[in-house]
């Protein structure tokens, strides 16, 4: 049980770190970014995509920040 | 160029995590001395090297690419993300700086709390074994979806080593924490490297199609750099309060 905690937090500490709004961000923009690329308007997905990863590096810093 | 901006990737993310690894070993060797230490650097680079193989081949050879490409580029865009995120919230003030000083002396202090015993030394085993392994981890991450995503893991794991080789000639050399590496200014220009390649390969991924193909990896660095430094000039604050050093980063 401690091991399997040890390795939870180990990825939780990886992946989310101290930021759990990089994490969240980067999911929505993901998810964003595959319904761009499969709509009638899949060319923007290659402007949104890089604006949402600068939004949520944004909101992250503002969070902090504030 | 894009092999280039790889290798560059790869090379500058071992070397801050290498720094890293490389204070807690010097602390422990110092301390408890070299033998048990030493040990702990090689089973822990025994056990970096089974992860590395077991997980790089069947990476690639079992695993879609345009699924791969999600998975590696949404943790290379999150890891970026992370590193510049921390990188500009240091360069501004809000954040101490990652001091490798004031941890190897951390260390130090911690270790001398333990005597030694007249065997063999478990902590200072322990200690070596879990910074080499786990710092090394990092290493390994960055080498293997760089590579995997490059199409082979030869370029990454040269980048890797050479990176290993430097920094462990300087340690040997200096004997002491590399405090004098500017380590902010260089996770600042790793975070925007992954956040770049995390972007393109992820896009990839889910079928965004860029219209500029590979060129379009040294257009977002660019775009992001722009939009870093905007940030970093705005968030610094117009009064200055020093950060005082409440604490040891270790990450």
């Amino acid at each position: 049980m401690k091991y399997v905690r040890g390795f939870i937090l180990f990825w939780w500490d990886f992946i989310v770190g101290d930021s759990v709004v990089l994490a969240v961000g980067t999911v929505a923009t993901i998810l964003l970014a595959f319904g761009l690329a499969h709509s009638a308007v899949s060319d923007a997905a290659q402007v949104v995509l890089p604006a949402a990863v600068l939004l949520t590096l944004t909101v992250a810093l503002a969070r902090r920040w504030s | 160029m894009n092999s280039a901006l790889i290798f560059s990737g790869a090379f500058l993310a071992a070397s801050v995590e290498m720094v890293e690894a490389l204070t807690i070993v010097l602390a422990v060797g110092v301390t408890r001395g070299w033998r048990a230490s030493l040990v702990g650097v090689g089973v822990g680079l025994l056990a970096l090297a089974v992860v590395v193989g077991a997980l790089g081949p069947s990476l690639v050879t079992y695993v879609p690419l345009n699924a791969l490409r999600v998975v590696i580029g949404s943790l290379l865009l999150v890891f970026g993300l992370q590193w510049l995120r921390k990188a500009i919230m240091r360069a501004t003030g809000r954040k101490a700086l990652h001091d490798e000083s004031l941890i190897y002396q951390r260390e130090v202090a911690e270790l001398e709390k333990d005597p030694i015993p007249l065997g063999f030394d478990w902590v200072a085993f322990t200690v070596s074994f879990k910074g080499i392994f786990l710092e090394g981890l990092e290493v390994a991450f960055i080498v293997l979806t760089f590579g995997a995503n490059h199409g082979s893991y030869g370029l990454t794991l040269i980048a890797a080593l050479a990176a290993a080789v430097i920094i462990t000639s300087i340690g040997l050399l200096v004997r002491a924490p590399l405090s004098r590496v500017p380590e902010n200014t260089i996770k600042f220009a790793v975070g925007l490297l992954l956040t770049s390649f995390g972007t393109f390969w992820t896009g990839e991924g889910v079928g965004v199609d860029w219209s500029l193909s590979d060129v379009t990896i040294p257009i977002l660095i660019g775009v992001f750099a722009l939009a870093s430094f905007v940030l970093l000039r705005y968030m610094r604050p117009t009064t200055t309060k020093p950060v005082t050093r409440p604490e040891v980063i270790t990450s």
